[in-house]
């Protein structure tokens, strides 16, 4: 099934369909709802129609008495605070004296059925006293009547606030020949992934409790699980089943996980929380809605002297990743360029809406927006092409970014000749006709957070084990998390690689704590590296094993043989070698099974001030992306026509999945460029459904044309980096400044949807500018 | 039909007849009381169409439909458009071409796909997208899915 690879390797780097691809399309990939317990009961949520009120009681009598009703809970029950950072533990299972948003969770039930648990639901009595709302973060900036949370900054609803300065930007700023200055506003966007949330959780009566959850972080659930229930982690068993899309939403520990598992610790019984359509746009911890104000200054040439940039982001009711966030929204900014001076100011505020948390690409999408329009404006303004003004920017490779980022490989140079020659660049930039333009937008991300969340640094990011018995067939089990990026198909093709073995000798198991050891999951791109690297360690170990075996049958020593497909020979004999099933049995001889691990920790990087770890990453991934598109001037409707998307992730391992991944992504980018918005009235949220919610049809979808056009990277497994979040990045401001050379006009408010076109071109009518000759 | 009178029709090819309520939703019935899991439950309004299932053909989102409307026909969920051995010429498809990546929606653009090309068995690019667009995937970008259903269409490659 594989295509042949251009490269040294048999697997890595050709185009490889997903393992799972023939249960995911007869419907036998089993996802959470689809397991099912026996005596399994329902698990239903009431959740706060009142945007914030004290919680004065909560009468549960008569939801208790209903026949069928086994269990309903309150938040006293589980008052200890988590969250998926350590040092902002803010939430609870159930709410605690305080409902801080609307679909904020007061009340539990299990029962037999749906129709007894609604009806549970709908007899608890809720007496509330209101508080102050606070929709808008500005309103939140100072002291307030009544904070949301009592760690807010003074006062005030500021959960986070991160003032950095390096270099001395005012210095530079007044000897700069050129600045601008871009104020973005941003709209919540959410993830929208196709499997709502779900939970099955059950303890037994040998003391363990097992929960089967749709996340994307099986551990800190594990983690959280443990804190918040009290019971020890080696008594608690996650399982994580197929998982049917995440991009952030399913990163967090999430209250219905953990007032699952307490349902299930209260009834002794198996329980089952679907989290409804609507009811997952509450719980949303998608992109941050976010006002950002940026000034980038340069020199005559165009090169960058300083950036200064204020962040003011919407985080809603808890903390979530929201600390990262705040960090991210200033130092993302930085890379692909050398920037020599550089401040910023971000403050991450609470409201009365539902949380904030990462979401694809987190932290790094809405900045570099205003950063690529900024410096598209630069350009125009110092008579330079676009192409020019980044290169001549350019983080060399092996550099370090004035906030201490290494910068090992990069390829941002050659991502933007293969985008500007491949777009028909020269020809095309302010040449086409009125309402056609072509646009530049650049990128660049972690691959993979340097730092692990938790406090135990010295534990490795990801460990893989395999296992080898008579059969052949090699089990892996780690905890890294498909959530459909496929990586399960990526760690069986390093296995196989290494051991030179066919694909389908190769087993990745189900993720289950009891077995598989620690990999922190699918967040912050860290996949491809992490488990990559873990894996290749661990399938070395066994092919040393294996060889060894073959050494003894082959009369050589093991360093005189290599491996070939499915064989072991004699480097200076080729016709003097064993099939690898046979040495594999020789090697089993006075041990049985094989076994092998693999780990992949992180070295320590970053400077030693305040927030220093915040953005390090072993690697980053580069991006310049060309975007072609036509505007309609009368309804103010575009088409994105084409992509061309340069990306830099190093050896792409997989081509089929590197593809899917920006095109996924550019598909995501593309949503919250032009039409997705969490709409809110005050603190309501008017469109929780995906009805009202829209994401791009197929229609919209431009042409796509990717170029991988990275070098090896000297630490990524084969040479790879990321390609699940970077390739988000460079989508947006691709498109805004493609609008821009069509019709001259520029958008800082997301997303551009026609009415704001329309509205662009009628300002730009009356200020009487001309636009390529309309 | 009184409350708990059964429901009949043709599911996958074999006769079933099962008790089912006056307000009983075919999903549901599928889902929960035949265990039928391949077809999937997204939203339950008819937003998604991951709960596609055909109906004499032709893709019907099972999460609106009253399981008794059903009576009498003829209901292919993905069980029942999978061969007892291997793939669909259109699975394989799907499979080769990356057009699954999480997967959730999977079934319900296969049996999108298979009505369409059994209406049109080549259908257009534009024709193929129109198709779709009541299906959401939000890992693809569409765009593996589409190739997939114009390489079925092709016979496969």
């Amino acid at each position: 099934m594989a295509s042949p690879t251009a490269g040294p390797y048999r697997l890595l780097g050709a185009r490889v369909p997903y393992v799972e691809g023939p249960l995911k399309v007869t419907g036998r990939a089993e996802y959470t709802d689809d397991l099912r317990r026996p005596g399994q009961l329902v698990g239903r949520l009431l959740r706060s129609p009142w945007p914030h009120a004290r919680l004065v009681s909560i009468d549960v009598a008569a939801a208790r008495a209903i026949p069928g009703v086994h269990a309903v809970l309150t938040g006293e029950k589980y008052p200890i605070p988590f969250g998926v950072l350590p040092i902002t533990h803010d939430e609870t299972a159930i709410a605690v004296e305080r409902s801080r948003y609307i679909g904020d969770i007061i009340a539990a039930v299990a029962a037999d059925d749906e129709r007894t648990a609604e009806a549970a639901l709908a007899a608890v009595r809720c007496e509330v006293e209101p508080l102050p709302e606070y929709a808008d973060p500005q309103t939140g900036l100072a002291r307030v009547a009544a904070p949301i949370h009592a760690r807010g900054l003074n006062g005030s609803n500021i959960q986070k606030e991160v003032v950095q300065h390096f270099g001395d930007v005012d210095a530079a700023l007044a000897t700069a020949a050129k600045t601008v200055r871009v104020r973005g506003t941003f709209a919540g966007v959410t993830h929208a992934f196709t499997e709502p949330l779900a939970t099955i959780a059950e303890a037994t009566p040998d003391g363990r409790l097992t929960v089967w959850s749709a996340t994307q972080v099986p551990h800190y659930l594990h983690r959280a699980l443990s804190e918040v229930l009290g019971i020890p982690m080696h008594r608690i068993r996650v399982i994580k089943p197929e998982v049917g899309g995440g991009f952030g939403g399913k990163s967090d520990p999430l209250p219905h996980e953990i007032v699952c598992a307490a349902l299930a610790i209260e009834t002794g019984r198996p329980v089952k929380i679907l989290v409804d359509r609507e009811d997952v746009f509450y719980t949303n911890h998608g992109r941050h809605p976010t006002q950002n104000d940026v000034r980038i200054a340069t020199d005559a040439d165009g090169r960058i002297l300083a950036y200064d940039i204020d962040a003011v982001i919407d985080g809603g009711a808890w903390s979530s990743f929201g600390t990262v966030t705040t960090y991210y929204n200033g130092v993302l900014s930085m890379g692909p360029y050398r920037v020599p001076n550089f401040r910023y100011r971000g403050r991450r505020v609470y409201t009365t809406k539902p949380p904030s948390g990462a979401m694809r690409a987190h932290g790094g999408t809405n900045i570099r927006y205003s950063v690529e329009v900024a410096l598209d404006r630069l350009a125009e303004e110092l008579g330079l092409d676009p192409f020019e003004l980044r290169a001549r920017n350019a983080l060399p490779p092996n550099s370090t970014t004035v906030n201490d980022f290494e910068i090992t490989s990069t390829s941002f140079l050659k991502c933007l000749a293969a985008a500007r020659e491949r777009s028909g660049w020269d020809r095309k930039f302010r040449r086409l006709p009125y309402g056609r333009g072509v646009g530049l937008g650049c990128g660049f991300y972690i691959s993979g957070s340097n730092s692990p969340i938790h406090f135990t640094p010295k534990m490795p990011q990801s460990t893989v084990h395999l296992k080898v018995d008579m059969d052949g067939g090699i089990a892996v089990h780690s905890m890294q998390a498909d959530i459909g990026q496929g990586s399960n198909t990526l760690l069986a093709m390093i296995v196989a690689e290494v051991l030179g073995v066919a694909l389908d000798r190769v087993h990745v198991q189900r993720v289950d704590s009891d077995v598989s050891p620690i990999d922190l999951g699918s967040y912050s791109s860290r996949v491809t590296f992490m488990m990559g690297n873990a894996a290749r360690s661990a399938a070395l170990d066994l092919r040393a094993q294996v060889v060894r075996g073959a050494a003894e049958l082959l009369g050589a020593p093991p360093e005189q043989l290599e491996v070939v497909f499915e064989r072991i020979q004699r480097k200076d004999d080729p016709h003097r070698g064993v099939p690898f099933l046979d040495a594999l049995h020789r090697a089993m001889e006075g041990t049985g099974a094989l076994t092998a691990t693999g780990s992949y920790q992180t070295r320590p990087k970053g400077g030693s001030f305040k927030g220093a770890r915040a953005g390090t990453a072993p690697a980053y991934s580069f991006a310049a992306y060309v975007a072609e598109v036509t505007v309609d001037a009368e309804t103010g409707e575009y088409a994105v026509d084409k992509i061309w998307a340069a990306f830099d992730c190093g050896r792409p391992l997989n081509r089929l999945a590197v593809e899917g991944q920006i095109e996924g992504s550019i598909h995501m980018g593309l949503g919250q460029l032009m039409g997705e918005t969490m709409s809110y009235r005050g603190s309501r949220l008017l469109n929780p459904s995906l009805l009202e919610y829209k994401i791009p049809a197929p229609q919209q979808m431009p042409e796509v044309e990717v170029l991988l056009v990275g070098d090896d990277d000297p630490e990524g497994p084969f040479g790879a980096k990321e390609a699940g979040e970077g390739p988000l990045v460079a989508t947006l401001p691709a498109v805004a400044n493609a609008l821009y050379d069509a019709i001259g006009c520029r958008f800082t408010e997301l997303p551009i949807t026609p009415d704001r076109v329309v509205r662009a071109l009628d300002l730009r009518g009356k200020e009487g500018r001309p636009w390529k000759g309309a | 039909m009184s409350a708990a009178e059964a429901v009949r029709f043709r599911l996958n090819g074999q006769p079933v007849s099962a008790p089912c309520e006056a307000s009983r939703i075919l999903l549901d019935l599928l889902r929960e009381d035949l265990h039928l899991t391949g077809t999937k439950r997204g939203c339950d309004l008819g937003t998604c169409g991951c709960c596609t299932v055909l109906i004499d053909g032709r893709p019907t989102l099972s999460c609106l439909t009253l399981a008794r409307l059903a009576d009498g026909r003829e209901v292919t969920t993905i069980e029942g458009a999978t061969p007892r051995q291997g793939l669909s010429r259109l699975q394989r498809a799907f499979v080769e071409h990356g057009a699954t990546q999480c997967g959730f929606c999977t079934p319900g653009f296969v049996l999108t796909a298979t009505a369409l090309l059994a209406e049109r068995p080549h259908p257009t690019r534009d024709e193929i997208e129109r198709a779709i667009s009541g299906n959401l995937c939000r890992c693809t970008g569409y765009l593996k899915i589409v190739e997939a259903i114009e390489a079925a269409a092709r016979g496969g490659d």
